[in-house]
């Protein structure tokens, strides 16, 4: 009993010492630019970042959201399906699997950013070249991450199928793939993150819309307001995303728990 | 007629190595009903020859013959039970005593119903919704016997199934064991290195020689009992001479191996021999 307040009041404490970091951060930098400790221009400053915010107009403001997140998602829903589909591929063909092995080092191993204007000459500068930007980076990634996860599966659980005369098939879907369910949202979860940095670098290159768009567009321009204010919805963006994808593995992956 | 016969049967492993002869040449039969043990020194081809039965692997020559059928790729008249439970933890109780029925495609309603049965039967049905892992070791190796049982199998094959449970488990679990079998009328062929467990559990004991192996005795065991249990048998008289005969007999294999194993256990017919016997003496 005693332990347990003790263990509530700590987390209550680390809560409290949170948000006061934050809030002391915010008051340090709205002072020292108000005092010109620091050019306002150059570093922003708090006040002159919420007065763009409203001054962007919430239309504007959630387009260029709406854009980011669902070229971010298409990107990433793309990626896990294709990702878990090609480990499928060489999870069943051993063969295959050996043969594309130095392929997938290499591919894994190279800046899929450096592809951009590769990407953007086959797809065209536009919403495509962003979103496969975002399903590159994530892609092979999850090719291995996964294949890993399917060859780690609990041997005994797999000789256990195979007494009872389990085809291949069955062997996937009844034991490796539930198995590997937490391989799957953890592999998710920094799939994300990395279609995110593709999408953002996308926009940097092909600059229509997106929050990538308007840190780009305001850094043009030489307005610091927009480029914090734009990176600072970025980092709720990023965070939100990967809360649910967190969310959903506590719905669906609790069920599977550690496989064993 | 014979529910199980393997003839002549001969095992030859292709390595980098070279060839490894596991089995040399195993004959023996099994009538409807019967409970054999087998015996053998430690990598003599024991696993090799369930896994040639159970038809995961193919002779190299001779044949199996379950019910007059000679095996051919895996048989769906065995069932086959490991040294660990294998339960899959993202499926209930039920759900795993059912996991060989969806895999051999026979899910029916009645087929569902025995399974409950079973589970009802061997004191299981309370944890019917839980997951594995809320469950005893030993009540685990009892669901994974339920669920070889759920396919209804005429053979049922066990290898070394309770070797990765502690001793007090282990007495336990294989008088439940022999229990659910001899009720369930399965004939039942059983890995084992433990001597005791063979002599307890087993009508016929058949041992192996070590690599290559052949079958060097076929030692039918029978105790005055009304009532055949395990744990009885471990207290009766024929008991200690049984596990004399066999201890010699395996101990010109690997007698090395086998002396260290009773050192840890306190010899021949202390340990397991004794312990019980002095509980259940009549
Ligand atoms: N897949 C395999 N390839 C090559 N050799 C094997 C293979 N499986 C088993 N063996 C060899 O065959 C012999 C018998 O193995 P096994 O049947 O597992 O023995 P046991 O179950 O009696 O301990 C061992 O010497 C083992 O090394
Ligand atoms: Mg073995």
């Amino acid at each position: 009993m005693h332990y347990l307040r003790q263990n509530r009041r700590r987390s209550l404490t680390v809560r409290l010492c949170r948000w006061g970091f934050l809030a002391a951060f915010l008051l340090a930098w709205e002072v020292a630019a108000e005092w010109e400790w620091i050019d306002s221009f150059i570093f922003s400053q708090p006040s002159r970042i919420v007065r763009t915010y409203l001054s962007m107009g919430q239309n504007d403001l959630g387009y260029h959201i709406r854009v980011t997140v669902g070229e971010t998602l298409a990107g990433f829903l793309l990626g896990a399906a294709a990702g878990v589909l090609l480990a499928i591929l060489l999870w069943w063909s051993p063969f295959v699997a050996r043969v594309s092995e130095p392929y997938l080092v290499v591919l894994n191993s190279l800046p899929k950013i450096a592809l951009g204007p590769v990407i953007i000459i086959l797809a065209g500068a536009g919403t495509r070249a962003i979103v496969f930007m975002a399903l590159a980076i994530s892609l092979v990634v999850t090719v291995l991450e996964m294949l890993s996860g399917f060859r780690d599966t609990d041997p005994g659980a797999l000789r256990m199928a195979r007494t009872f005369g389990a085809t291949k098939g069955q062997i996937f879907r009844k034991v490796v793939l539930p198995y590997n369910i937490p391989t799957l949202f953890d592999s998710l979860k920094v799939n994300i993150g990395l279609s995110l940095v593709g999408v953002i670098a996308g926009e940097f290159l092909v600059s229509r819309a997106g929050l990538g768009y308007l840190i780009v567009y305001g850094g043009q321009v030489f307005r610091m307001d927009l480029v914090m204010a734009s990176v600072i919805i970025l980092a709720v963006v990023a965070a939100l995303l990967y809360e649910s994808v967190a969310l959903a593995q506590k719905l669906i992956g609790k069920r599977f728990g550690q496989g064993s | 007629m014979a529910v199980l016969s393997v003839e002549g049967v001969r095992k030859a492993y292709q390595t980098p190595q070279g060839e490894t002869v596991a089995l040399q040449n195993i004959s023996f039969s099994m009538e409807k009903g019967d409970f054999y043990s087998l015996v053998g020194p430690s990598g003599c081809g024991k696993s090799t020859l369930l896994s040639i039965i159970a038809g995961t692997l193919s002779p190299t020559a001779g044949r199996v013959q379950v019910a007059g059928e000679t095996v051919s790729g895996p048989c769906p008249h065995i069932g086959y039970m490991l040294q660990q439970d294998n339960l899959l933890e993202w499926r209930t109780v039920r759900q795993n005593v059912l996991f060989g029925l969806e895999i051999r495609r026979r899910l029916t309603p009645q087929m569902k119903e025995r399974a409950d049965r079973l589970l009802e039967t061997y004191g299981l049905a309370e944890f019917a919704d839980r997951r594995p892992s809320q469950l005893s070791g030993g009540m685990r190796q009892r669901v994974a016997l339920i669920r070889t049982l759920a396919v209804e199998p005429d053979i049922l094959l066990l290898d070394e199934a309770f070797s990765a449970l502690d001793y007090q488990t282990r007495l336990a679990v294989t008088e439940d064991v022999y229990r659910i079998i001899r009720q369930e009328q399965v004939t039942a062929l059983m890995v084992t290195h433990d001597i005791p467990e063979s002599i307890c559990m087993g009508d016929k004991v058949l041992i192996l020689s070590g690599r290559p192996a052949v079958v060097r005795e076929e030692l039918p065991i029978r105790f005055d009992l009304s009532e055949r249990s395990p744990l009885l048998c471990r207290s009766c008289p024929e008991f200690g001479s049984y596990f004399n005969h066999i201890w010699k007999e395996l101990g010109m294999y690997e007698a090395h191996e086998s002396a260290r194993s009773l050192c840890e256990e306190g010899g021949p017919l202390g340990g397991e021999g004794a312990l019980p016997a002095a509980e259940s003496t009549p």
